[in-house]
């Protein structure tokens, strides 16, 4: 409570005066001390932690750009095409603010692709941090929505006709599917009323979701402290103040580090945005600088390159790998059944995975390329409770984990690559190959995240 | 004014109450009635701006029937008019297109007999159409909406050996026979959608509007 409070700066400067009267009324002081400057990060976080500061670095750029974009944008299907061209070529620097947008759309998400790989690297998601991670994860989904919903704005061919394809989805859901495309377009096609509603999904509903969900991952971060290359708790172990042994205050310490990340991933981003923009068309797609025509589906149609691992599984399910996927998902549930402790568990395991296979088999392969392509991104959420290691770091865990994680990562990229690319009968056999290692990487992880080896973790972060 | 015995005091107001104790049934009661009654205004306000995104008064308009011209549509060409903001397919199918249509073995095709309901009644037939030289389809691949192209060709060499002509999805590579049929072991489920549509006389269709009597 303030008036038991002793003020915190001299009172006889006016500027202490006027700290002193905002503490007494705000905890502006209490709030930088307890979040920054006595925020005891481990001393011995290396390069990945980077990638925390660079996501809030590139959200803030996203916003900025974003709110001067929409002054000169119309989101009106008549004239969104030509109010993207009027930016670049008309209104002073506009093509710098909208390059910056497109670049920070696509740095966006190697960055927290990385952030993610961190986690994945040296346990982060892992007990304590599990909603953390969580908050973390609904951040990457809300992010998908924000970069789906932008990219339908400059009302190229690839906007609309990725649109198209991506409320189609919603399409393959038995039953209501057809009535939710349409409440979603708004409309029976692609239309004003989508490119309007999306507008207003991407400049504000989306935006302002993603920034609460930030200050809670934030805030779950600093409830429980950050984690390190080590996985060591490093509140384990106090001195007398009860400040961590092998922390050091956030403030100076990893500002000043961060800064240095952030001058980096400046100069690189500065690289691609004046030299590169469109990236080989990865960034910004050739066919979306043709205005949208709802006629003609362009030769080919593929997403932004973040979300090609994904779309490549939907693309590979198709009805021949449905037995495949019937045989998968009947030995997982067998080798849960064996696992599972009461009796209760092993029935509903074996009920769902029966109902599962029959679904297999009686609705379309459409609709669960459409499930598991939602799965490969919801499963992030469930990582905490597969992983079953006793230890957090990948320098202390097993061959196990360390070869899975090198094959995820390959089949990740693979998979993004396939996605990019027409489809033929041999990449749909290499994608469905991919797809069953990526699904194995987290539904095997309960099993060969015990059997690994695991080296002793040490009591206090070493050098 | 302790809290030795479980009970806090408010520190402003000197009221005491006690922390855990059973909670008085009238309060239980009101509380849930006020949850359910502001979860249900909560429902009924929310309903407007959720209804809001259907289609509106305008859209639901431009949904009305279409009238086209085929007059001057040559053998084995095809016209595009839009409907519902949908682009249907007029096609001349010529009498060699017909007779490659019927070459193809019916075990090649995941519907060939048109049993699911992807057309109207008086299109279910070998030809999926009213009159067998013209072919109205709706041109978006059942997949996930894409517009298939053109390969009218029997034999084109970029499909596959034995291609008898149809249509190719290029997002996704299903194939559809000249009466867009889908083949088997494709991304789509099912045979492309015939619209309803009628002919107000010998060169104009009306799409959207059905046959009747027939």
């Amino acid at each position: 409570m303030a008036e038991a409070k002793a003020p915190a700066y001299d009172s006889s400067k006016w500027f202490g005066r006027t700290l002193n009267w905002i503490d007494d009324r705000f905890p502006m002081t209490a709030l930088w001390r307890s979040q920054v400057a006595e925020y005891y990060a481990p001393k011995n976080m290396n390069f990945w932690y980077f990638f925390g500061s660079l996501a809030l670095l590139v959200l803030v750029i996203q916003v900025v750009t974003g709110i001067f974009l929409t002054m000169h944008y119309k989101p009106d299907a008549r004239f969104a095409f030509a109010s993207v061209e009027y930016i670049m070529r008309e209104v002073p620097w506009g093509w710098l603010i909208r390059y910056m947008h497109s670049t920070g759309a696509s740095a966006f998400f190697i960055v927290v692709y990385l952030h993610m790989f961190r986690a994945l690297l040296y346990g982060s998601h892992r007990k304590p941090r599990e909603l953390t991670w969580i908050f973390g994860c609904l951040i990457f989904l809300s992010l998908m929505a924000e970069a789906f919903f932008g990219y339908l704005l400059p009302w190229g061919q690839m906007s609309y006709w990725g649109a198209q394809v991506i409320v189609n989805l919603f399409g393959a859901i038995p039953i209501v599917g057809e009535d939710l495309a349409i409440w979603i377009r708004g409309d029976y096609v692609i239309s004003d009323a989508t490119l309007n509603r999306f507008f207003a999904m991407h400049v504000i509903a989306i935006p302002l979701v993603l920034i609460g969900l930030v200050l809670a991952h934030l805030i779950a971060l600093h409830e429980t402290g950050s984690n390190n290359p080590q996985g060591v708790e490093i509140k384990k172990h106090k001195d007398a103040n009860g400040i961590p042994l092998d922390g050091i205050p956030f403030h100076p310490y990893y500002t000043v580090k961060d800064l240095f990340g952030v001058m980096v991933f400046l100069l690189v981003f500065a690289v691609i945005m004046f030299f590169a923009p469109e990236m080989g068309g990865y960034f910004l797609e050739y066919n979306n600088f043709i205005p949208a025509d709802p006629l003609v589906t362009p030769s080919h149609i593929a997403p932004v390159w973040y979300f090609t691992p994904y779309y490549s599984i939907l693309r590979a399910t198709t009805d021949r790998i449905m037995p495949v996927m019937a045989v998968a998902v009947a030995v997982l549930a067998l080798m849960t059944i064996v696992r599972a402790r009461s009796g209760w568990m092993r029935g509903a395991v074996a009920g769902g995975a029966v109902l599962v296979i029959i679904g297999f088999f009686t609705l379309e392969a459409k609709v669960w390329g459409v499930v598991f392509m939602g799965v490969s991104v919801l499963v992030f959420l469930a990582l905490p409770w597969l992983d079953q290691a006793p230890v957090k770091s990948i320098r202390y865990r097993g061959p196990l984990y360390r070869l899975a994680l090198a094959v995820f990562v390959i089949v990740f990229v693979i998979l993004g690559y396939l996605g990019t690319l027409p489809p033929t009968p041999g990449r749909t056999l290499v994608a469905q190959v991919c797809m069953l290692a990526y699904f194995a990487f987290f539904f095997l992880l309960p099993w060969y995240s015990r059997w690994d080896s695991h080296k002793p973790v040490p009591e206090r972060v070493s050098k | 004014m302790s809290t030795s015995s479980g009970a806090t005091t408010h520190p402003a107001s000197g009221a005491s109450f006690s922390t855990p104790s059973p909670m008085d049934p009238r309060r239980r009661n009101l509380i849930i009635g006020t949850c359910v009654a502001g979860g249900a205004a909560v429902a009924a306000a929310a309903w407007p701006f959720l209804d809001s995104w259907s289609p509106s008064e305008r859209a639901k308009a431009a949904g009305a029937p279409v009238e086209a011209d085929f007059g001057a549509l040559g053998p084995g060409q095809r016209m595009i008019v839009e409907w519902r903001g949908k682009p249907v397919w007029i096609i001349n199918r010529t009498k060699e297109m017909l007779a490659d249509l019927a070459k193809i073995p019916p075990g090649n095709l995941v519907d060939p007999d048109s049993k699911q309901a992807n057309q109207p009644p008086y299109a279910t037939n070998a030809t999926r159409s009213i009159k067998p030289g013209l072919f109205v389809v709706v041109g978006i691949c059942t997949h996930l909406g894409c517009s298939p192209t053109d390969k009218f060709t029997a034999g084109d060499p970029t499909m596959p050996a034995g291609w008898e002509g149809g249509f190719f999805c290029p997002c996704h590579g299903s194939m559809f026979d000249l009466a867009g049929r889908v083949y088997k072991n494709m991304p789509a489920p099912d045979n492309l959608i015939v619209p309803p549509y009628r002919f107000a006389s010998d060169t104009t269709v009306i799409i959207g509007e059905d046959t009747k009597g027939a």
